[in-house]
């Protein structure tokens, strides 16, 4: 069993239990076959009670675990001659998003999305998937050439958060996040995104300004991490699991506030017990977005991203005798 | 028991309270926190806020800001009234917006509305930092959007002088939406020909930082502002290296090719004037 999680070990224990009973059954040539039966409907029981009933802070930890499938993992079974691109052109190439153009069934695309490591040396090499400017300015030009040449954009965003350090302020790290945020408004090709893991604030929404956004159902979208929102609210990082149940940040709950357009299930205990499976739920998805959003014509698609990003937000007015000043 | 009253009433000093702290009333005198010189409050008021010593910009409040800038009379305010829901129940949320709207008099971190600068007509942004640091949830995202579409409307320029703190985390991922939102308005705005000019002052970081701040056709900055994605102490912690003394100011930003002009509050009104005269004389 790879990698088991906390709130998974109920059922490790008890898959343990029943290895147990088989390898004693084969070795001394007992029946047991009753007791084992009936173990396994117990332990069918306990991961539907599992799996259905997850906390955000669950899902937040199959968001992290270390064989959760990546950008590039899907790139391999969702599309066809996939070539990548490297550099922006300006500065340098950043490993920590990857992109390049492919085809989707009959279709044309560029994909892009934030890439973490797979161990600990590629991590150092795509920095933990937390982009530098250079990263976002690639996924622009990836863009603008995708929009040159009529074709869907796919963006599958994953990160802890743009990198918070001295050369991406020197580069200007808001300067290019906010610069692909305007340009994804006015873009004239479809653009879908995808939250595959972790979706952490401005780093993920740098890719994140699409027509139809989706999330893997035990992904996470946030204005910070739940780390990040405990030391700030709390002073204390330790209540991280307090901020993931009470900002809101999981599939489920960003579907109920009506940010996200579909909720893409997994498959039991999460996508990395079976990437293949989880690969084709994606592409499903992408099939039916594309579908949509191919009827479009240009104005119609940006039109549609403005309406969408207005409508998102909460606020109420006050009449005039009550308010201040 | 004699000696138990007096330790209960020790126990019991009074510490004043953040909120106490802040509704000092100004005093005759006003001391520069940067070089210490000490002022009467109306002549630094008269100053503009800034230091006759050492040239400190004082934070100034949305209306002071708007005051100092526009002609008198011109200015028409939007949505005064709107305010801040509650979307995550965020425990004591409401309770600090209202404690805030006591202090400020305002009801949001941002006002908005029209005016003229030296006659030319605008529609101008001024986000206020003393409203829970200037951060961006639903009502500061939508009344910045409005605003802009009023600039589209009308076809007149779009001026913003930011000052926050970025997303505001009581409402969660709707705050960060605010920063998709308000880029969809300006893209609009600039496909139409029209002017945006961005003035960050201090502080503008974060999700405010990393959305309108930084897109504009001039980014213009007050001296020494603090501009920034990432904070200072998140960086360090991050990368563990020692970062210069004018890390993320205004200066800094401009050293790297990120701000077109510092411009001190004193000329700010004149600077804007020209460029807004610059861009109607190509109309005309």
């Amino acid at each position: 069993m790879v990698g088991e999680l906390e709130f998974e070990r109920p059922i490790t224990e008890l898959k343990k239990k029943i290895a147990e009973l088989k390898s004693f059954m084969d070795e001394k040539g007992i029946d047991l076959t009753d007791e084992i039966t009936s173990l396994e409907e117990r332990l069918s029981a306990l991961q539907n009670d599992t799996y259905e009933n997850m906390s955000a802070w669950d899902r937040v930890q199959v968001a992290r675990h270390p064989e959760r499938p990546t950008t590039l993992d899907y790139i391999s079974y969702l599309f066809k001659d996939f070539i990548e691109l490297h550099g922006d052109r300006l500065y340098g190439e950043d490993e920590a998003i990857v992109g390049g153009i492919g085809m989707f069934h009959d279709q044309p695309v560029t994909v892009i999305g934030q890439q973490r490591g797979r161990d600990t040396k590629e991590n150092i090499r795509r920095n933990f998937g937390m982009p530098h400017p250079e990263g976002y300015r690639k996924a622009l030009r990836l863009m603008k050439q995708a929009e040159k040449f009529s074709r869907p954009v796919i963006c599958l965003m994953d990160t802890k958060g743009a990198f918070p350090g001295k050369s991406a302020e020197e580069r200007g790290q808001s300067e290019a996040i906010a610069r692909n945020l305007v340009e994804m408004a006015g873009l004239h090709v479809p653009i879908i995104c995808i939250v595959i893991g972790e979706g952490a604030s401005g780093g993920a929404l740098g890719i994140g300004v699409g027509n139809h956004v989706h999330m893997l159902e035990n992904s996470w979208y946030s204005v910070i991490s739940p780390e990040g929102a405990a030391s700030i609210l709390w002073k204390d990082s330790t209540k991280a699991k307090l901020a993931a149940e009470s900002m809101k940040i999981t599939a489920p709950d960003l579907k109920e506030l009506g940010i996200i357009d579909e909720m893409i299930p997994e498959v039991k205990g999460g996508a990395h017990h079976d990437p293949e499976e989880q690969a084709k739920r994606i592409e499903a998805v992408i099939q039916s977005s594309l579908e949509e959003l191919m009827n479009l014509s240009e104005e119609e698609l940006v039109e549609q991203r403005y309406e969408k990003y207005k409508n998102m937000g909460e606020f109420t007015f006050v009449n005039d005798s009550i308010a201040v000043k | 028991m004699l000696k138990d009253f007096f330790a209960k009433k020790k126990k019991y000093a009074t510490i004043p309270t953040e909120k106490m702290k802040h509704d000092v009333p100004e005093g005759l005198m006003t001391k520069c926190p940067e070089c210490k010189h000490i002022m009467y409050t109306k002549e630094l008021k008269k100053n503009l806020l800034v230091c006759q010593s050492c040239h400190y910009h004082y934070p100034m409040s949305s209306f002071e800001r708007i005051g100092s800038l526009v002609d008198e009379g011109s200015f028409t305010e939007y949505d005064r009234n709107m305010i801040s829901e509650n979307p995550l129940e965020f425990p004591g949320y409401l309770e600090k917006l209202e404690s805030d709207r006591m202090k400020t008099k305002i009801n949001e971190a941002v006002v908005t509305g029209d005016a003229t600068i030296n006659e030319n007509p605008v529609v101008i942004a001024v986000m206020d930092s003393r409203f829970r640091m200037g951060s961006m949830g639903s009502v500061v995202g939508e009344k910045i959007t409005r605003a802009i579409e009023q600039a589209i409307e009308k076809e007149l320029p779009f001026i913003i002088f930011t000052a926050s703190g970025g997303a505001r985390m009581q409402e969660g991922i709707l705050s960060l939406m605010q920063m998709a939102k308000t880029s969809v308005a300006l893209k609009r705005h600039s496909d139409r020909g029209l002017l945006f000019i961005s003035v960050m002052t201090h502080p503008t970081t974060g999700g405010v930082s990393a959305s309108f701040a930084s897109v504009g056709d001039y980014n213009f900055a007050e001296p020494k502002a603090l501009i920034g994605f990432a904070g200072r102490r998140v960086i360090e912690q991050t990368i563990r290296e020692d970062l210069p003394e004018d890390f993320q100011t205004a200066e800094f930003l401009l050293k790297h090719g990120q701000l077109d002009k510092v411009i001190p509050r004193h000329e700010m009104k004149e600077t804007l004037t020209n460029v807004l005269k610059i861009h109607s004389g190509r109309r005309a």
